[in-house]
């Protein structure tokens, strides 16, 4: 195996091309290490992007905030802008793992890792967050839910990769919030996740709402149906009924040692609509 | 495949080493560099026992690769004492009895004292989360955290 560590993005597309399939992209290696070690990939080479400058660091500009794919989680909860306009985000990618996997792991990492429990990707989904992607036919911009397709599989082509995610400006009168179910406070994987992002009116009436789930079917999904609840309505009880089960309703989960398929079902449904409440809330409060 | 010459600050001093691109920091550490401080616990970066501080921030070194650390700088367990002086965590764990085995101890020491560095008086919950990523199968934690606060007070008073 070899490793590499381009400084630019056109060196990385580079590396990439040149070596199809036997070229991994390394960013905070929290994943990619683990499964070096136990035998699940071996690649030839290494493209290590935390030396791409695009890759680091956050932004502000008039669309909102840029995110550099390879920046570490804790850096990013150290953003007090970002922190206070996305809350929700920010919480969600600060449950992943521990402080010592904070200073490591990246969005961009957690997103292509693709595992059906990220933290992350259900609170960026909810938000309306978007990726720059790199690749041998130039950069496009996707939404963040065009990503994941399956367990361990994306939708990026050979030789592609995600440059930085976008969130938009902070709408008025708005809020998002993150919730996890874990069985311990700390250090475990999402049973269920549910990111809501929404927004109110003068007369506080929803005119933006968007719902996503982890943990609860192949891949993170974007529950239309329970936005649909909470657009046009005061977000009352009849509402955050309507949500919860349409979110129950989305599920395709699996049973397994962290809960069944009857409790993934149940929970979502109650962790959107607690989610909701606090998103609620913020966008109230704004 | 050729090795990689790295060239890196490790305790405040300019170390140089050759890793193969394979080799994690903690391996260059342990195997290459003598380092033995740092333990072993999982290779998976779940139980915190070869925390270290890579340019400020505490990583588990089995999750970094050693090539990685050109001109960066590493803190390790063996840059926590100034020869036979004591770090104040390290002077709590001995009175508290925070130690039983010791294999976790480097990483709850080299963790706690990120912590510290970032927040010199942190509540008992900020001290037990920050140190979730950190697993002790002998001292249930208690003496742990009571070691850490009562260092966090010491260094404060000094």
């Amino acid at each position: 195996m070899d490793y590499r560590s381009p400084a630019s993005v056109r060196e990385a597309l580079d590396l990439l091309a040149a070596h199809g399939g036997g070229a991994q992209v390394l960013a905070g290696g929290t994943d990619l290490l683990v499964k070096l070690r136990g035998g699940y990939v071996a690649p030839k080479v290494v493209v290590d992007v935390k030396a791409i400058p695009q890759l680091r660091g956050i932004g502000e500009d008039a669309r909102g905030f840029r995110i550099g794919a390879a920046t570490a989680c804790a850096e990013i909860g150290e953003h007090a802008a970002l922190a206070a306009a996305w809350p929700g985000v920010v919480e969600a990618l600060q449950l992943i793992g521990s402080t010592q996997i904070q200073g490591r792991a990246t969005l961009g990492g957690n997103l292509c890792n693709a595992s059906p429990a990220a933290d992350s990707v259900p609170a960026m989904i909810a938000a309306g967050a978007t990726c720059e992607v790199a690749g041998p036919a130039g950069e496009r911009e996707v939404p963040v839910e065009s990503i994941v397709t399956g367990p361990g599989r994306i939708s990026l082509a050979p030789g592609e990769f995600i440059v930085a995610f976008r969130l938009p400006t902070r709408r008025a009168r708005s809020g998002d919030a993150y919730l996890r179910l874990i069985p311990r406070t700390e250090m475990d994987i999402a049973v269920v996740g549910a990111g809501v992002a929404l927004a109110l009116d003068e007369k506080g009436v929803c005119t933006h709402a968007r719902v996503a789930l982890g943990a609860v079917a192949p891949t993170p999904l974007l529950v239309a149906g329970a936005a649909a609840a909470l657009i046009g309505t005061r977000v009352d009880d009849v509402a955050m009924a309507a949500l919860a089960a349409a979110a129950s309703a989305a599920c395709k989960p699996i049973d397994d040692k962290r809960g069944t398929v009857a409790y993934r079902v149940k929970v979502a449904g109650v962790l959107a609509r607690r989610a909701a409440h606090i998103a609620l809330e913020r966008a109230q409060a704004q | 495949m050729p090795k990689h010459h790295v060239t890196t600050t490790i305790n405040a001093d300019p170390v140089e080493f050759l890793c193969s691109s394979e080799q994690t920091l903690l391996d260059v550490l342990r195997d290459v560099l003598d380092l033995t401080g740092s333990k072993e616990g999982c290779a998976s970066g779940d139980c915190g026992a070869c925390s270290v501080i890579l340019d400020g921030r505490l990583v588990c070194a089995c999750l970094v690769l050693g090539v990685e650390v050109e001109g960066r700088k590493v803190e390790t367990i063996e840059g926590m004492a100034q020869g036979d002086h004591l770090h104040p965590l390290q002077q709590k764990f001995l009175e508290h009895a925070a130690l039983q085995c010791g294999v976790c101890t480097p990483g709850f020491l080299v963790a706690a004292k990120a912590l510290l560095e970032r927040k010199p008086d942190p509540t008992e919950t900020e001290v037990r989360y920050w140190l979730a990523g950190n697993l002790c199968r002998c001292t249930g934690y208690d003496k742990i955290v009571r070691a850490v606060l009562d260092a966090a007070g010491e260094m404060r008073r000094s």
